[in-house]
C-alpha cells in the first residue's frame, strides 16, 4: 500500500538496525549500563511491540515507556465520575473506543452500559453533538479524553455547539498536557535517562519548539518520531547518533507532519476554550501541577462539570500496582508483581494493561517472547519477580 | 414452456395460500390462520421441498439413505443477528445457511439437511422477509442442503431488531476422516481459503458510522464442497475451523492451544485485499482478528500441502487460497507472527471486542 509500505520495508530496517549497533559501539557508557530512550506517547509503545523494534536493537538500548496514553493514565475517581454521568436517565454519553474498558473503582464505562446507561462509542466529538441534534430530549456528553492530539478537535465541537446554540451537549474535560508531564518526570531525583523519543502528532498540535528545555535546561537528546516502524527506527538512530556525538537538541523525524511552530489554528482554538488547570491528578505518577485543563468560564454551558454534580471522589490505585514504578521508566512491564498474574488485559488492575497503547497490555499482547530463536516459553516466573 | 414449469412444480404448491399483510404482526406469530399463510406462503414456497410441504412437526429421514454418506453424524446449531441485514456481498439468509453449512463442513462432513427458526419482530416488511428467505433458499441450493424443518415466533416491536435466525444442520462424515483442534503435529502446513476479514470490513462499512467507503463485498459462502475437494486432495487434513467471530488469530490461537504446539505466521503471506489493509490501518483495526464468513484454516501433513493447496486452487472458494505459515513445537500454546518488518510478536487471543483506538 502506498504510504505505508515505504515506512516497513525491511531491508531499510536492517541498514538502520546495523548502523545503529555501530553507534552504540563507540559509546563508552552504554557498556556500563543500557542507555535508556523513553518513547513518551503510547502511539510508539504500541508500534514498537506491534512490529517487534526492539529485537533490531543491540541489548545496550533499552525503552522506558512514557506517560504518553491518556487511556492509562485517567486516575479511577475520573472514571467513576464518568460511570456518574453515564447513569443518569436523561444522559446519552459518548466515548472514545478505548476508554470504554477502563476500570472505575466500582465499574467501567462497558459495565455500566451492560447494566443500561447509554454509552455509545463516537469516533470524534463532532459524532457526539450531532446526536446531540438529532437527541434534543437528552443530553448528550461527550468524554474528552487525550492529549494536545484530540483537544483542538474537542475546543472545535464546543465552538461549534456555541455558534449552533446546540444546549444539550456538554464536555466532560479529562485533556491532559504533555509538557508539565515530561517536566515532573525530570525532575524525579531517580530518574537516569539519556534521550526521548517525542510524541508525533501532540507535535503536529505544538510544534517542535515546545521541546527546547528538555536539551536547553535539562541537556537531554530528543527525537520527535513518526509512528510507522521505520520513523521508531530512524528516531531511535538519530538519538543514538546525538549521544554518540555529545550534542542535546530537538531533533525532528517526523518532518512530515510536525512543523517547528505546531498549527497555530488549532492551538487558537485550544486557547479559546480551555485553561490550565491547577492540578490534574495522574493514574501511577500521581497529582501534577498544570497538567490538565478545564473549560473556560465563557463556555460553562457546555461543561459537564458545571452542568452536573459529580461524585469527584479521589481514589487510591491498587496498592500492588507499580504502575508508577514503570511509567518512570525504573521497573518493566513484566518486572511488576503483578504483571500477567492479578492484572493482565483480561482483568486489568494497574492502568498500563488498561489500553493497548499502555506499556503492559502492548508487551503483554505482542512482546511475552523469547526473540533469540523463539525456543523458551513465554514470560518466565523469574522475569515476573526479579527486580 | 408453461407446461413444463407447471408439471415441475411440487404438488404442494397447488394449495399454497396468499398472504395479504405487506408487514408482519402479532397474529402471524399466533398459531392460527395468519400464521400458516405466512409459513406456506413465505417459507414453504421458497424453500421448496416434500419435507417442508408436508407441514409435521418434524423431518424424518432414513438411516439407509445417510449412511450411503458415511459412518457418522456430525450436528451443529447457529443463531443470526447481523446488523445491518442486508450488506455487500449478502444478508442474513446466506449468513443463516453458510454458517451452519460451514460449522458442519469443517469436520469433514457432507452437509445434507438444516432447520430455520426464525424470530421476527413486529412490524418487519414481509418484502423484506421474502429477500431474505429467497437468499437462503439460494444459499441452500449452492451448498446442495434441503431446508427441511423450521419455526416462526413474532415478538412485539422493540423486543427484538427486525430479524433473529437460528439455522441447526445435519451432514455425515465419510469414513476415515478424523479432523479435530487437537491434531495439529510439528512440520504440519497452515492454509487459508483467500483474503481475510472481508467481512468484517463489509459490515463495518455498511453499518455507515465511520464516515468511510471502500468496496469490499463479505465473503460469506458455505464451504462444503471446497472442504470435499480439499479432503480428496488429502483425507489426513488435520484440523479444519472457519474463521468467524474473532477471525483467523482466534482460530489459530485454539489450534495451538488444543494441540499443545506453536504456530509460526508469515505476515506477508496473508492473502489481504488492499481495500481492508487500507480501512484497518486508518480504523486502527488488526485484520487478522477481522470477522470473516466464506474462510477456512486448515492444517495439513507438510509433505501434502501442495496438493490440498492445488486442489483449493480449483475450487472457487478457494481460488485465493494460501500457505501462511507451519506448525513448530515451541512456545507450546503460542501463534507467532513473522511480521514483514522483519521482527516477531505474538498473536494473542482478542479480550473482548477491538475497540479503536483514541488517536
Amino acid at each position: 500500500m502506498k504510504y505505508v509500505d515505504e515506512f516497513r520495508d525491511p531491508g531499510k530496517a536492517q541498514a538502520l538496525s546495523r548502523e545503529i549497533h555501530a553507534l552504540v559501539a563507540t559509546i563508552e557508557r552504554a557498556k556500563r549500563q543500557p542507555l535508556q530512550i523513553m518513547e513518551v506517547c503510547g502511539g510508539h509503545t504500541h508500534s514498537i511491540f506491534r512490529y517487534g523494534i526492539g529485537q533490531f536493537l543491540p541489548d545496550e538500548i533499552e525503552f522506558v515507556h512514557g506517560p504518553g496514553c491518556p487511556v492509562c493514565v485517567l486516575p479511577m475517581g475520573r472514571v467513576d465520575d464518568c460511570v456518574a454521568l453515564a447513569e443518569r436517565p436523561e444522559v446519552i454519553f459518548t466515548t472514545f473506543g478505548d476508554a470504554m474498558r477502563v476500570p472505575g473503582s466500582k465499574k467501567s464505562l462497558l459495565k455500566a452500559k451492560a447494566d443500561g446507561a447509554d454509552v455509545r462509542m463516537v469516533y470524534s466529538p463532532l459524532d457526539a453533538l450531532a446526536l446531540a441534534r438529532q437527541n434534543p430530549e437528552r443530553e448528550v456528553i461527550f468524554f474528552g479524553l487525550g492529549f494536545e492530539t484530540t483537544m483542538p478537535s474537542t475546543a472545535m465541537t464546543v465552538l461549534q455547539a456555541d455558534a449552533e446554540n446546540v444546549r444539550n451537549f456538554s464536555l466532560f474535560c479529562n485533556h491532559i498536557t504533555i509538557i508539565p508531564t515530561i517536566k515532573a518526570i525530570l525532575d524525579e531525583p531517580d530518574l537516569r535517562l539519556d534521550g526521548f523519543l517525542g510524541p508525533g502528532h501532540v507535535s503536529m498540535v505544538i510544534g517542535s519548539a515546545a521541546y527546547d528545555f528538555i536539551a536547553r535546561d535539562y541537556g537531554k537528546p530528543i527525537t520527535i518520531a513518526g509512528f510507522e516502524p521505520l520513523d521508531v527506527l530512524q528516531s531511535v538512530w538519530m538519538v543514538v547518533k546525538q549521544i554518540a556525538e555529545g550534542r542535546a537538541e530537538v531533533e525532528n523525524q517526523y518532518g512530515r507532519v510536525v512543523p517547528r511552530d505546531g498549527n497555530k489554528v488549532a492551538l487558537a482554538a485550544v486557547a479559546e476554550v480551555f485553561e490550565l488547570r491547577e492540578f490534574f491528578e495522574w493514574r501511577g505518577l500521581g497529582s501534577i501541577e498544570h497538567s490538565g485543563v478545564r473549560v473556560r468560564q465563557r463556555y460553562a454551558a457546555f461543561d459537564a462539570e458545571r452542568k452536573f454534580s459529580l461524585p469527584n471522589l479521589k481514589i487510591a490505585d491498587p496498592q500492588a500496582c507499580q504502575c508508577g514504578e514503570v511509567l518512570k521508566g525504573l521497573l518493566k512491564p513484566q518486572q511488576c508483581r503483578i504483571f500477567g498474574t492479578a492484572c493482565t488485559p483480561r482483568t486489568p488492575l494497574g492502568a498500563l494493561m488498561v489500553s493497548t497503547e499502555g506499556a503492559c497490555a502492548a508487551f503483554y499482547n505482542y512482546g511475552r517472547i523469547d526473540t533469540s530463536g523463539l525456543s523458551a516459553s513465554k514470560v518466565t516466573k523469574e522475569d515476573q519477580h526479579g527486580r | 414452456m408453461d407446461d413444463k414449469a407447471s408439471v415441475n412444480r411440487p404438488a404442494s404448491s397447488r394449495r399454497l395460500r396468499t398472504l395479504r399483510e405487506s408487514h408482519v404482526n402479532l397474529s402471524h406469530g399466533s398459531g392460527g390462520k395468519a400464521m400458516r399463510d405466512l409459513i406456506e406462503d413465505v417459507f414453504v414456497a421458497a424453500f421448496d421441498n416434500p419435507q417442508l410441504a408436508a407441514m409435521e412437526d418434524q423431518a424424518v429421514f432414513p438411516f439407509a439413505e445417510l449412511a450411503l454418506h458415511g459412518d457418522r453424524l456430525a450436528f451443529t446449531t447457529d443463531t443470526f443477528v447481523v446488523d445491518p441485514l442486508f450488506f455487500p456481498g449478502g444478508d442474513i439468509g446466506t449468513l443463516a445457511v453458510a454458517g451452519t453449512v460451514n460449522d458442519l463442513a469443517m469436520s469433514g462432513a457432507r452437509p445434507l439437511y438444516l432447520s430455520c427458526a426464525m424470530v421476527l419482530e413486529e412490524g418487519l416488511s414481509i418484502e423484506v422477509l421474502r429477500r431474505v428467505v429467497a437468499s437462503m433458499q439460494r444459499t441452500a441450493q449452492l451448498a446442495g442442503v434441503t431446508i427441511v424443518t423450521g419455526d416462526t415466533k413474532v415478538v412485539e416491536r422493540g423486543a427484538a431488531d427486525k430479524l433473529f435466525i437460528n439455522t441447526a444442520g445435519v451432514g455425515v462424515v465419510p469414513a476415515g476422516v478424523s479432523i479435530s483442534a487437537g491434531n495439529a503435529r510439528v512440520g504440519d502446513a497452515v492454509l487459508i481459503n483467500g483474503t481475510l476479514g472481508d467481512h468484517g470490513t463489509a459490515i463495518l462499512i455498511a453499518r455507515n458510522q465511520l464516515g468511510v467507503s471502500c468496496d469490499v463485498a463479505s465473503d460469506c459462502q458455505p464451504l462444503g464442497g471446497l472442504v470435499a475437494a480439499m479432503l480428496a486432495a488429502c483425507p489426513d487434513i488435520h484440523c479444519l475451523r472457519d474463521a468467524t467471530r474473532g477471525g483467523v488469530a482466534t482460530v489459530l490461537n485454539e489450534f495451538a492451544e488444543s494441540s499443545n504446539v506453536a504456530i509460526r505466521i508469515d505476515e506477508d503471506a496473508l492473502p489481504l485485499r488492499e481495500e481492508v489493509r487500507g480501512a484497518c490501518e486508518i480504523l486502527g483495526l488488526d485484520p487478522l482478528y477481522l470477522a470473516n464468513e466464506g474462510k477456512l484454516i486448515a492444517i495439513v501433513p507438510g509433505e501434502h500441502a501442495s496438493a490440498v493447496l492445488a486442489a483449493m486452487h480449483a475450487h472457487p472458494a478457494g481460488k485465493d487460497a494460501a500457505i501462511i505459515g507451519e506448525v513448530c513445537a515451541a512456545p507450546a500454546g503460542t501463534v507467532v507472527l513473522s511480521t514483514g518488518f522483519g521482527g516477531q510478536r505474538i498473536v494473542d487471543m482478542l479480550v473482548g471486542e477491538q475497540l479503536p483506538r483514541i488517536c
